[in-house]
């Protein structure tokens, strides 16, 4: 759907992206993450044809980007950084508006448009107070509601999540599913793990305007071939195990263990037949929180002092 | 696209306000020379404003000098200004791009959105005075033209419904004549619009676009009336910005009205090349 070749952009002096090749599947919910200033913006402007890249190539849908430009975005919905939206006209006035300014899609079922794309993303019953008036929330559904209005192949979203409130994010995430399930590729970059880990399959990590990662989230947080065992024995269970405990920290009453065990039914049975204690038991997997902090550096927002 | 940019346009206060504003100074004028009775003396002060004591018909050239020096160009400079940049900074302009419209069709939404406006401008102005100066000076009927002034080549009137050279005009040749200047003063704006609107396409701040171009009207009137620059005056932007006064002559005065018709045609291509070659090659970062 989106494959980039080398893709490098400078701004002076600055290397703001460099050589990316990026690798979005049809049908993926892809989650690009990286800190501030890693050139997550400046990757989506140009995939969008905002931005022209010094160096690489960009294919989207099998078409060169940005000169079959033209072709592609009528296909695509986005949202770039913040919504926009005229401050004094009402958000139906505003998608009217965007509706009307592009190609494609007949004036007399405009209103139709319009109307579906609030309704999407709950703002149904909205007045005819004018955009100004509206809270961060509602701004970024308005911005979604632009970005749906044409029911587009490809959404490219940055931070979906913005503004939004626990409710919000969790319609916003649901309704991206849909989305992806009746056949929208979901291209979007977010700050917070916890939202790309509930929602998106693939994971792409940028740093410092490098790509320093890009899988699956399932093979990501595929076990580790480690057991995490809470005991309030630590002794005993260290003594049974014999060379296979990696790790201990305390936790709560007892003592959590890194053990490099298989099976996890298994090293239960072994360990309370041995009459060792077990509070808790599970396969260790890492968390995106893990892999981002160990593959990226402080944002461009944190200066000197205590960051790395 | 083209209708986008018109409704954006006439759907703003502002843009209605800034012609009323721009119909209300001749009004004022008008209504403070019909009660005193003191024109300035021909030859000095505004244009035509000496003539108006005796026909209204005439007021809608007075009423143009009145607003072109200063009211207009500061208008269309605001709104040309604000046309790529106002939309870079509030966000909308990406939008727009991704939507998608092209970047050269949204430059040229956005210059025919200007003309419209300064046509709207101009003409209103031109209505709003010729119903001013009639209702306050009257009309002299044109049986009653004949009395003929003394041609001395300067702004200066004669008697009723009469060009400034003296001979009469017949109203419609009169009616040719506003149409003339209207549309030599529309030009000479679309080149206030076409400096302001690429000024826009490189920075991202409107006032610093609009006050750009006011900045090279400005220098451009400075040079106009030093004598040592007599060797460029022929090339200012605004050299030519009073030859719409020519039209009310007998016979109507060609040569600088051919010259401001020419000079603004180059300035206008000239700034919409320079502008279409910035924005269509620019990062859009705003």
């Amino acid at each position: 759907m989106i494959v980039t070749r080398s893709l490098t952009k400078h701004f002076g002096a600055v290397l703001a992206v460099d050589s990316i090749d990026l690798d979005v599947r049809e049908g993926d919910r892809y989650g690009l993450l990286g800190p501030n200033g890693s050139g997550k913006t400046t990757l989506v402007r140009m995939l969008l044809g905002l931005v022209y890249a010094t160096k690489g190539e960009i294919e989207i849908m099998g078409q060169p980007v940005p000169r079959r430009i033209g072709q592609v975005l009528p296909q695509i919905g986005a949202l770039v950084e913040e919504p926009a939206a005229y401050p004094h006209m009402s958000g139906r006035a505003n998608l009217r508006l965007f509706d009307a300014a592009g190609p494609g899609g007949p004036r007399r079922t405009r209103s139709q448009r319009v109307d579906e794309a609030l309704e999407r993303v709950g703002l149904a019953g909205i007045d005819r107070r004018p955009v100004k008036a509206y809270s961060l929330g509602m701004r970024q559904r308005l911005g979604l509601a632009g970005a749906l209005i044409r029911q587009p192949r490809l959404l490219i979203l940055d931070e979906p999540g913005n503004g939004l409130d626990p409710r919000g994010i969790r319609d916003i995430r649901r309704l991206l599913i849909e989305l992806n399930d009746t056949g929208t590729t979901i291209f979007m970059s977010s700050h917070l793990l916890a939202e790309v880990e509930l929602l998106c399959t693939r994971v792409g990590i940028l740093n410092a305007g490098r790509l320093v990662l890009q899988q699956d989230l399932a093979e990501l947080q595929a076990p580790t071939g480690r057991i995490l065992v809470d005991t309030p024995d630590p002794a005993r269970a260290v003594a049974l195990l014999d060379g296979r405990v990696e790790g201990r920290a305390e936790c709560g009453e007892g003592v959590r263990l890194v053990v490099r065990y298989d099976d996890p039914a298994e090293l239960n049975v072994r360990l309370v037949g041995a009459g060792v204690r077990v509070t808790e038991m599970a396969k260790q997997r890492h968390s995106l929180e893990e892999v981002v902090l160990k593959l990226t550096g402080a944002g461009s927002d944190e200066i000197g002092g205590a960051g790395q | 696209m083209i209708g986008v940019e018109l409704y954006k346009v006439f759907r703003r206060a502002r843009t209605w306000i800034s012609v009323a504003l721009l119909c209300s100074l001749p009004v004022g004028v008008a209504i403070f020379v019909a009660v005193t009775h003191l024109a300035p003396p021909p030859g000095n002060g505004t244009a035509f404003l000496s003539a108006v004591l005796q026909d209204g018909s005439l007021y809608p050239a007075a009423a143009l000098a009145l607003v072109l020096p200063v009211f207009l160009p500061v208008a269309v400079a605001l709104m040309a200004g604000d046309s790529v940049a106002g939309e870079a900074t509030g966000g909308t302009l990406r939008y727009l791009l991704i939507r998608p419209v092209g970047r050269t069709r949204l430059l040229v939404a956005k210059l025919a959105a200007i003309l419209a406006f300064v046509l709207l401008a101009v003409v209103s102005v031109t209505v709003t005075s010729y119903i001013t100066g009639i209702a306050l000076f009257g009309s002299t009927p044109a049986a009653a033209v004949g009395r003929s002034g003394v041609p001395r080549g300067g702004i200066q009137a004669g008697g009723a419904a009469t060009s400034l050279s003296g001979a009469p005009l017949t109203l419609m040749q009169l009616a040719e004549r506003i149409a003339g200047a209207v549309a030599l003063i529309t030009v000479s704006m679309l080149g206030v619009a076409a400096i302001a609107l690429f000024l826009s396409t490189v920075t991202d701040s409107v006032l610093g676009a609009a006050f750009g171009a006011l900045a090279v009207l400005v220098a451009s009137e400075v040079l106009v009336t030093l004598n040592a620059a007599t060797s460029v005056q022929p090339y200012l932007p605004t050299r030519y910005w009073l030859a719409w006064i020519d039209f009310f002559r007998q016979p109507v005065f060609w040569r600088d009205i051919e010259r401001g018709f020419g000079i603004q045609a180059v300035y206008v291509a000239i700034f919409l090349a320079a502008a279409w070659a910035n924005f269509s090659t620019k990062d859009v970062t705003g």
